[in-house]
C-alpha cells in the first residue's frame, strides 16, 4: 500500500461517471447518469431489480460498452479499455471463485497474471489471507470453505492487487440472515482498514444504510437521489426514495393550501393533515416513518401536534425492539403503521384497544404524485 | 459486433469443423449414394439416370425377403427385449436400493463396454455343436450326439436381443425411476390389484422410456450386421449383408447404394413413427440412452 | 410393489447369469490347453497369450504378427480418432453453447443425425464419396490420392462421422453446467483471454474432455460395422476378428477378447471415477 500511495497521480476522485447512457435496442437501461465517487468512500447504488444498477457495475468494470458518456478513473478515461486492463476489481454476485483451484492459487491468480512469480505472489497471497482472518488457509479448496469464508477470499482476491476501486455486486445476496448481518459490519470493517474505495451495489436499502458513506438511489436506469444515508432517509428529494428506504405510510390526497413550503393535504375522506414540501399541482402523496408517529391512550397528551387522530388497534407486530402496531384510523384507507417501543407505557397493549396517534408537520414530507 | 472482421473470422474459424464435418461426412456423402442408387450402368463405365436398381429390388424376391424379414424381426427383438428388459428395469429403478441398485446397473452397463464380437464369440461357443451347451447336454445325458444350436433364427435373435438389452434397461429405468411412490401406493389403496397398478399407472408412467428404449433398439438391430451373419451363418439373411454384398463382393455400388437408402429410410421412418406417435423429441430421446 | 415375489428374484438372477455367461466363457477357454475353442477342458495354459507355436502349432496373441499388426491397427485409428474428436467436440460444443446466430437449431439437429444413421449406410456412404472425391482429383491432379480409398485414414474419417456426435454432446453438456462469471472474473482480476481459457474454463471442461476421449477411443476400437465398408489391407483388431470368427479360430481369439475386455474394463472405471470426480 505505502509504495502506491506514491506512484498514483493526486486526483480528487477515483472514479468519475459522466452522462453515461447504455441503450439495449430503444430500451435505456441506464439513462445519462452522472456521479463521482471519492478515494476511500464505501458508495452504495440501491435499486430495484431491474433498475439498470447491474448494467452500470458492469460498464464500470468493463464487461459493457455505453453507448453514451464517459467512465473515467483517477481522472482517466477507460472508454475503450479492457477489462483486465482496468484498475477495477470485482466481487461478484455468484462470488466466482474459481473451483479447480485452491484458496491461496485464487488470491494468487491476479499477481500472477501480472506476471510476478509463483513464490512472490504465494507469499503476497498468504499475507493478504491473513489480513481477512484466513491465515492458514491457502492450501483448502475453495468448496471446503463457508459462506463467510468465501465472501472474504473474494475480497481478498481483489484487494490484493490494490485496485483503485473494488465493485461488489451484491455478494451478500446468497447467505443466511445471520451472516448477512454479520457480513456487513464486517464488510464495513474490511473496507476501513483498507481505506480502498468501495462501489457496493444492492437492492437491500438496510445493506445500503449500515455500510455506506454515501448512497445513489437507482430507478428505471436514472438516479433518483445521491446522499448520505440521513439524508436519504430524513429528506427523500421524490416520492420513490421516501417509499424505498426505510418503512413509511404513504398517504394520498389533494392539497389545499400551502405556505412558505408547508401544505395542508385534504384525504378522500375529507380529513386533513398538515406536512412540509413544496408541491406546484393539486394531486399529491405524503409519507411519514412508523417512528415519528407519536402514540397515546388519550387525545390530551398530542395537544401540540398539528396533526391528531383517533382509532383503534388493528394488529400488534410484536419484533423485539423493532415491535409496531397496525392501527385502524378514523378517515384514513390503510391502517397507519407506528412504532411501539417496547420500554414505553404502552408495551403490553391489546389488539381492539383505542388509540390516539400524531404527527408533526415536520415528520410529514409531501410530494407531487 | 458481428459485423468487425476479426470476430467474423473467429465465428467462422468456430464454424468451420462443424461445418466440414456434417458436409463432408454425412451430407454430400448420403447425396452421393442418392444419386448413385438412381444411376444404372447402360454400357461399360457408362451410367445413366433411373429406377432401375430399386425395380431390382422389388422384382428380385432375395432382395424384398431379405428386407421385409430384417424388418419383422427387427420389430420382434424390439418387442422381445422389451418384455424381458422391463422387470429388470422396474426391479432396479423401484425395488433395489442403494449400493445393490448402482451394483445391478454397473452390472448391467459392464458386458456392454465389451465389442459386440466378443459377446457374439460368448454366444457362439456356447450354442455351436462343438460348444458348451451341446456338451453339458451329452455329459447330462440329455442328448446322445452333438446339438448344433447355432446358425438358426433363434440364434440370431437371442443374440439380438441380448444386444439390445442394454439400451432397453438404462431408458426403461430413468423413466420409472421419476414415477412418485405415493402414486403407485394411492393406486394399490384405491383397490387397484397389482396388474391393474402395472397396467393403468407404471406402464402409461414409463411411457417415454418404453419409447425412447425401442426405437434405440430398433435402430441398432436393424443396422446390426455381425451378429446375424456370425450366427444365423447361411440363414442370418440380414439385409445389411446384402448391401455388404453388393458393395464389396459383386461391386455393384448402384445397386448396393440403393439398398442403403431403402435400409436408411427404413430407419428413419419407424423412428419418426415412435417419435410422432409419443409426441417426443429425438434429442431428449437420445439422451434418455 | 415393493415385495418382490421369488420368481421375480428369480428371474433377476436368471438374467445376469444370461448377462454374463457369454463373457465368462470366453474368458475361460482363453485358458484351455487346447487347440480348439471349445470343451472339453483340457487343462490350464498361458499358450495362448504367449507361446509361440511350438505346442499347437499355432503362436499367442503376444507373438502371433496378425494379432499384434491388428491392435496396432486398431491403436493407429483410435488414438486419431479421439484426439479429434475431444479437439472438434470442444469446438462444436462452443459454437452450440457460446455463439448466437441464425440457423444454430437446425445445425444443432443435424449434429445429432449420425446417430440415426445405421453404420453400415454411414461406411458406404463415405466409401463412395471419397472415391468419387479420389477419381475426380486424380484425374484433375494427376498423382494418386491412396488416403481417399479404403484404408486406415478412411476409417478414421468414417468413425469420426458418428463419434463427434457423442463427443460433442458430452463436452458441450459439461460447458452448459459452466458459471460464466468465472471467465469474467479471471478476465477482471487481469487475465488475458487466451489465459482465462486455460487457467479458467478448460480446467473446468477437463472430465467432460478426458471422458470423451475415453468414450471415442472405446467406440473407436471396438466399432465393426463403418469400419467394415472403409477398411483396406490394414485390418482393424474387429475385422480381424470377424474373419477368424467365419473360419474357425483358435483358442487366441479368446485370449485377444480378454485382453479386450481387461482393457475395456480399466478404460470404463476411469470413465466411472471422473464421472465421479465431476458430481
Amino acid at each position: 500500500m505505502t509504495l502506491c500511495i506514491g506512484s498514483v497521480m493526486a486526483h480528487s476522485t477515483d472514479l468519475d461517471i459522466v452522462n453515461v447512457t447504455k441503450r439495449f435496442g430503444s430500451h435505456a437501461a441506464v439513462d445519462e447518469v452522472t456521479f463521482s465517487v471519492a478515494p476511500g468512500e464505501f458508495f452504495s447504488i440501491l435499486g430495484p431489480s431491474g433498475c439498470g444498477k447491474t448494467t452500470l457495475m458492469r460498464m464500470i468494470a468493463g464487461f459493457e460498452h455505453p453507448t453514451s458518456g464517459d467512465i473515467r478513473i483517477r481522472g482517466q478515461s477507460m472508454i475503450g479499455v479492457p477489462a483486465n486492463r482496468r484498475p477495477v476489481n470485482m466481487v461478484f454476485q455468484s462470488l466466482a471463485l474459481f473451483p479447480m483451484m485452491s484458496v491461496g492459487e485464487n488470491v494468487a491468480y491476479g499477481l500472477m497474471c501480472r506476471g510476478m512469480p509463483r513464490e512472490d505472489a504465494e507469499e503476497r497471497a498468504s499475507r493478504m489471507l491473513e489480513r481477512v482472518g484466513l491465515t492458514g488457509f491457502g492450501e483448502r479448496r475453495v468448496t471446503a470453505l463457508s459462506g463467510g469464508q468465501r465472501q472474504r477470499v473474494a475480497i481478498a482476491r481483489c484487494l490484493v492487487l490494490e485496485p483503485t476501486l473494488v465493485l461488489l455486486d451484491e455478494p451478500l445476496g446468497a447467505l443466511d440472515l445471520k451472516l448477512r448481518e454479520h457480513m456487513k459490519i464486517e464488510l464495513k470493517q474490511l473496507q476501513g482498514t483498507f481505506n480502498t474505495t468501495f462501489a457496493y451495489i444492492t437492492h437491500d436499502q438496510s445493506e445500503a444504510l449500515v455500510m455506506s458513506d454515501r448512497i445513489a438511489v437507482m430507478n428505471q436506469g436514472r438516479f433518483e437521489q445521491v446522499g448520505s444515508p440521513r439524508e436519504l432517509y430524513h429528506n427523500p428529494a421524490t416520492p420513490f426514495v421516501a417509499s424505498f428506504v426505510g418503512e413509511t405510510n404513504r398517504l394520498q390526497g389533494e392539497i389545499m393550501a400551502s405556505s412558505d413550503g408547508t401544505v395542508a393535504l385534504q384525504l378522500p375522506s375529507g380529513m386533513v393533515t398538515r406536512g412540509t414540501g413544496r408541491v406546484p399541482q393539486k394531486a399529491a402523496v405524503a409519507f411519514v416513518r412508523p417512528e415519528s408517529i407519536a402514540l397515546a391512550p388519550s387525545q390530551p397528551a398530542l395537544r401540540d401536534l398539528p396533526n391528531r387522530f383517533e382509532g383503534r388497534v388493528s394488529a400488534v407486530l410484536f419484533d423485539g425492539a423493532n415491535s409496531s402496531l397496525l392501527i385502524e384510523t378514523l378517515g384514513f384507507e390503510q391502517p397507519v403503521r407506528a412504532v411501539l417501543p417496547q420500554a414505553g407505557p404502552l408495551a403490553g397493549i391489546e389488539v381492539g384497544a383505542p388509540i390516539h396517534v400524531g404527527w408533526t408537520a415536520d415528520a410529514m414530507k409531501v410530494f407531487a404524485a | 459486433m458481428m459485423t468487425k472482421p476479426a470476430q467474423r473470422l473467429t465465428f467462422f474459424l468456430l464454424l468451420a469443423p462443424a461445418i466440414l464435418w456434417l458436409g463432408l461426412l454425412i451430407v454430400l456423402p448420403h447425396v452421393e449414394i442418392l444419386i448413385l442408387s438412381f444411376s444404372e450402368r447402360v454400357a461399360p463405365r457408362v451410367y445413366a439416370f433411373g429406377v432401375g436398381n430399386y425395380l431390382e429390388f422389388f422384382t428380385e424376391p432375395l432382395y424384398w425377403r431379405t428386407f421385409a424379414r430384417t424388418a419383422f424381426m427387427s420389430i420382434l427383438v424390439t418387442a422381445l427385449t422389451l418384455v424381458l428388459a422391463f422387470p429388470i428395469a422396474l426391479y432396479i429403478a423401484r425395488v433395489a436400493q442403494g449400493r445393490v441398485k448402482a451394483m445391478l446397473l454397473l452390472l448391467c452397463l459392464l458386458p456392454f463396454w465389451v465389442s459386440e464380437l466378443v459377446r457374439t464369440l460368448g454366444w457362439m461357443m456356447l450354442l455351436r455343436e462343438t460348444g458348451v451347451i451341446s456338451y453339458m447336454l451329452r455329459a447330462a445325458g440329455l442328448a446322445d450326439q452333438p446339438v448344433e444350436l447355432l446358425y438358426n433364427d433363434g440364434a440370431v435373435i437371442l443374440g439380438l436381443v441380448y444386444g439390445g438389452l442394454l439400451f432397453m434397461i438404462v431408458p426403461l429405468a430413468n423413466a420409472l425411476e421419476s414415477l412418485e411412490p405415493s402414486v403407485v401406493e394411492a393406486g394399490f389403496d384405491l383397490g387397484g390389484s397389482r396388474w391393474t397398478v402395472l397396467r393403468r399407472i407404471v406402464i402409461p408412467h414409463a411411457m417415454p422410456g418404453i419409447v425412447a428404449g425401442s426405437i434405440i433398439v430398433f435402430m441398432l438391430t436393424v443396422g446390426n450386421f455381425a451378429t446375424p451373419v456370425l450366427l444365423g451363418g447361411k440363414n442370418g439373411l440380414w439385409f445389411t449383408e446384402q448391401i455388404y454384398a453388393q458393395f464389396i463382393t459383386r461391386f455393384n455400388w448402384p445397386q448396393g447404394a440403393a439398398f442403403g437408402m431403402l435400409l436408411l429410410l427404413l430407419s428413419s421412418a419407424i423412428v419418426w413413427l415412435g417419435l410422432r406417435l409419443t409426441g417426443q423429441s429425438l434429442g431428449t430421446t437420445l439422451k434418455q440412452a | 410393489m415393493n415385495r418382490p415375489t421369488l420368481a421375480w428374484k428369480l428371474y433377476i438372477a436368471a438374467f445376469y447369469i444370461f448377462l454374463f455367461a457369454p463373457l465368462l466363457i470366453v474368458a475361460i477357454f482363453a485358458f484351455n490347453a487346447s487347440p480348439f475353442p471349445s470343451p472339453p477342458w483340457r487343462g490350464f495354459t498361458l499358450e495362448w497369450f504367449t507361446g509361440s507355436g511350438a505346442v499347437f502349432g499355432k503362436p499367442g496373441v503376444l507373438t502371433d504378427s496378425i494379432w499384434l499388426a491388428s491392435i496396432g491397427n486398431s491403436f493407429k485409428v483410435a488414438v486419431p480418432v479421439a484426439l479429434l474428436a475431444v479437439f472438434l467436440g470442444t469446438v462444436n460444443a462452443w459454437v452450440l453453447e457460446r455463439v448466437e446466430f441464425r440457423g444454430k437449431t437446425v445445425l444443432a439437429m443435424m449434429m445429432l443425425w449420425p446417430l440415426v444413421i445405421p453404420g453400415v449406410v454411414l461406411g458406404i456412404s463415405i466409401l463412395a464419396f471419397f472415391s468419387r472425391l479420389a477419381n475426380g482429383l486424380e484425374e484433375w491432379l494427376q498423382t494418386d490420392l491412396d488416403f481417399l480409398r479404403p484404408g486406415l485414414p478412411l476409417v478414421i474419417l468414417g468413425q469420426l462421422s458418428f463419434i463427434l456426435t457423442i463427443s460433442t454432446l458430452i463436452i458441450a453438456a459439461r460447458l452448459r453446467k459452466f458459471d460464466r462469471s468465472l471467465e469474467e472474473a479471471a478476465f477482471d482480476l487481469g487475465a488475458s483471454r487466451a489465459r482465462v481459457l486455460r487457467t479458467v474454463t478448460l480446467p473446468f471442461l477437463s472430465p467432460a474432455l478426458i471422458g470423451a476421449g475415453l468414450v471415442a477411443l472405446l467406440m473407436s476400437f471396438e466399432n465393426f460395422n463403418t469400419t467394415l465398408m472403409l477398411v483396406g489391407s490394414d485390418a482393424p483388431l474387429p475385422i480381424t476378428m470377424y474373419g477368424q470368427m467365419r473360419e474357425g479360430a483358435t483358442p487366441a481369439i479368446n485370449a485377444v477378447s480378454l485382453l479386450l475386455m481387461l482393457g475395456v474394463g480399466g478404460i470404463a472405471s476411469v470413465f466411472a471415477l471422473t464421472a465421479k470426480a465431476e458430481r
